[in-house]
């Protein structure tokens, strides 16, 4: 054996033979649960992602859909609680203590895996960070059943699985998973994959407490400190409104630049494709696509960038992409709503200019006229 | 100390292609290459390993040609390699791969001494997951510290590490208890030019081969395919959008046409725009 690639197609028609036959003790598990997720006090806008995923399966499958809130006692978990409710929930388990005031993976593995013990649910969902891959990799192994990573699509199938369809092999092909006899059947998604559902002000329905049973001198782990992120603590890429993203075909660390002054002028992110990571160009939380971030803005315009499958995932929830490629054949004129077919560098100083012009009038008279024909490199003032 | 590091031989993704009109995934001459999220892992164990002393057993899963990439590992100066390899090991998915590490790390603990800490990258660039590392961590009953930027304070007397770890919104430094699962996160250093000595001895070095009998596997039934609770039951393509963009006319004034396209487009964005700009 030469060869260590399964190949997908082999895979998955030994294995779509495989069939449903649940363990009795497995039936009486019930309901779709997502956990819902603080760090600090702040809830993850990914939970509410999740929860909006969550009714629709719930609602397939006729059950009640539930918000698994864990953390220290005090305002920020009875507000996530109740807000859970405004996101669809129907009731809320809550395990509140103040040894989970920080994240820490025996206390909070304890805390989800007694719940699930305790409440049987069919479904957990968890968001796809750093906090919930860690936790959820703990639980999934704890309980011994299936855990689907990434998930870019939830759905019930006809005989009641679900069925959790993900990117494989570097997102040139999907996948659809299920976890047919073991339950609950476990998923994470990533922040941004999901479309954040309406907050609607409803009654708080039933909150259930369930206690922890441990305490401080039991957790190994201590937390000495946390340091802050400068920026804001839930990205501010993932969730920008408008994305303005440079690829290699800008051509240089200079011409990147471009990008951020266009993003500058529409009060926009930036972003970029991996090379510009890989080449030192751009810091890696600034990248877009399968290995990096999720976007799913209003508007989103590439610049430079040819639309790999992998970068392609990362952005396809954007309302409006608008592509700007010398190549006309280029990838991602196949998924772009609006292309340019022109030389980035010359497009993007116009662009900014142009914009400023048009959606700020009063300043117009200040925008000097922009000669698209003009010197691309160069800078404009400070 | 005595460090296990977990490495997964991979695809070079980046040569990976579909065939367009099966759909199957072309694996000639797809070249291999020890996951690079594993790199970072080894490179730590290595740095730990010059400072403390004491050796390094790197360990995959796979089909015996991942031989390749244990001598790799050697090259860099690993002293130990373990092969874990058994038809009964195919088709395993994350579950039953921690099942079938831990018990192998749990054999190694026993033939060449405990593990202070175990590694592994942060994820695989062909699975993805992220689930193995902590997945070991549990089977083992050991504490875990994911996604770690900086090793910090490592005490083998009083059997304690401290770890400066990434969360969502920063950086969680902790104290925990060894042994200890590290998995690191990437872009933390950068694997070493192996030492020629231990070029030479890699290409020579036994490799350590064990069947699922030989690393104490109990049961055969938590491994592999049968082993694993999640079934792959279909793989197909992303469907392709039925309409291709709508390409702006070339012009005079392309930056005044494409605004004009994109507001015709979504005459509402015009709105939005504007307000955001305004918050400039
Ligand atoms: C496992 C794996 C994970 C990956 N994850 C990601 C990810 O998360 N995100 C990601 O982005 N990539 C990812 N990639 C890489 C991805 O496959 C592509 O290689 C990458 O997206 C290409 O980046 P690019 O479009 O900037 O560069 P290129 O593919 O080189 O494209 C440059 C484009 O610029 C155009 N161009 C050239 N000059 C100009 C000009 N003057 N003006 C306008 N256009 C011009 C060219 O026509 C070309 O289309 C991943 C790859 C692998 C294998």
């Amino acid at each position: 054996m030469t060869n260590v690639i399964k190949a997908p197609a082999s895979s998955a028609a030994g294995r779509a033979a495989a069939k449903k036959e649940l363990p009795e003790h497995f039936r009486a598990y019930k309901h779709v649960w997502v956990f819902v997720e603080q760090e600090r006090g702040e809830v993850h806008p990914v939970s509410w992602e999740l929860m909006g995923a969550g009714r629709r399966l719930a609602d397939k499958l006729k059950v009640d859909l539930a918000a698994v809130v864990i953390g220290p006692e005090g305002e920020a978990a009875r507000n996530a609680a109740l807000q859970s409710f405004s996101y669809g929930a129907n009731l809320v388990y809550l395990v509140a203590d103040q040894v989970l005031a920080d994240y820490r993976n025996e206390a909070y593995t304890k805390a989800l895996t007694d719940l699930v013990n305790s409440y049987k649910p069919e479904i957990l969902l968890l968001g796809a960070t750093t906090l919930g891959r860690d936790l959820a990799g703990s639980v999934a192994t704890t309980l011994l059943t299936g855990l689907t990573a990434d998930c870019t699509e939830l759905d019930v199938d006809s005989d009641g699985s679900l069925a959790a369809t993900r990117p494989t092999f570097g997102g040139s092909l999907l996948c659809t998973i299920y976890t047919l006899n073991y339950r609950p059947q476990m998923a994470t998604v990533r922040p941004r994959v999901m479309p954040m559902p309406e907050c609607i002000a409803r009654d708080p329905g039933r909150i259930i407490l369930h206690s922890l049973d441990l305490i401080e001198a039991d957790i190994v782990s201590k937390v000495l400190s946390f340091v802050p992120d400068r920026d804001s603590s839930i990205s501010s890429l993932a969730y920008a409104d408008v994305v303005v993203a440079g690829g290699l075909g800008l051509g240089s660390v200079e011409n990147f630049e471009l990008v951020r002054q266009l993003a500058a002028v529409l009060g926009a992110e930036h972003g970029c494709s991996r090379p510009l990571v890989q080449k030192g160009w751009v810091t890696s939380d600034r990248q877009i696509g399968q290995t990096g971030k999720t976007i799913r803005p209003k508007l989103y315009i590439a610049a430079g960038i040819s639309g790999a499958i992998q970068h392609r995932v990362g952005v396809e929830g954007a309302d409006l992409i608008i592509a700007i490629n010398t190549d006309k054949n280029a990838p991602i004129f196949d998924f772009a709503h609006i292309g340019v077919v022109t030389d980035a560098v010359r497009l993007l100083p116009a662009l900014a200019a142009a914009f400023q012009a048009r959606l700020s009038p009063r300043l117009r008279d200040r925008v000097v006229s922009h000669d698209f024909r003009g010197a691309p490199q160069r800078r404009r003032g400070p | 100390m005595h460090n296990v590091v977990c490495i997964k031989q991979v695809p070079d993704s980046a040569q990976i292609r579909v065939h367009p009109v099966t759909n199957t995934i072309m694996r000639q001459g797809v070249p291999t290459i020890i996951n690079p999220y594993d790199l970072f892992a080894l490179e730590a164990a290595l740095e730990l390993r010059d400072k403390f002393g004491g050796e390094i057993t790197v360990v995959t899963m796979g089909p015996p040609s991942a031989e390749d990439s244990l001598r790799k590992a050697l090259t860099f100066g690993a002293e130990r390699a373990v092969l874990l390899t058994d038809r009964c090991f195919a088709g395993a998915d994350t579950l039953a791969t921690t099942y079938a590490l831990a018990t192998a790390i749990r054999k190694i603990g026993k033939d060449y001494g405990q593990p202070d800490l175990i590694f592994t990258g942060k994820q695989t660039i062909d699975g993805d997951t992220a689930q193995v590392g902590p997945g070991i961590a549990k089977r083992l009953q050991v504490m875990q510290l994911t996604y770690v930027v900086k090793i910090g304070a490592l005490d083998l007397t009083a059997r304690t590490i401290e770890a400066e770890r990434r969360s969502e919104g920063g950086v969680q430094v902790l104290r925990t208890r060894l042994p200890c699962l590290i998995t690191m996160l990437e872009a933390t250093n950068q694997i070493r030019r192996g030492a020629m000595a231990d070029a030479l001895r890699a290409a020579r070095a036994p490799i350590v081969k064990w069947s699922a009998q030989d690393a104490g596997v109990e049961d055969i039934s938590k491994c592999g395919l049968k082993g694993s609770p999640t079934v792959v039951k279909r793989v197909f393509a992303p469907s392709a959008r039925a309409d291709k963009a709508t390409l702006v006319e070339p012009s005079e004034e392309p930056a005044q046409a494409l605004i004009d396209t994109i507001f015709k487009h979504q005459p509402k964005l015009e709105a939005d725009l504007a307000a955001l700009a305004g918050n400039v």
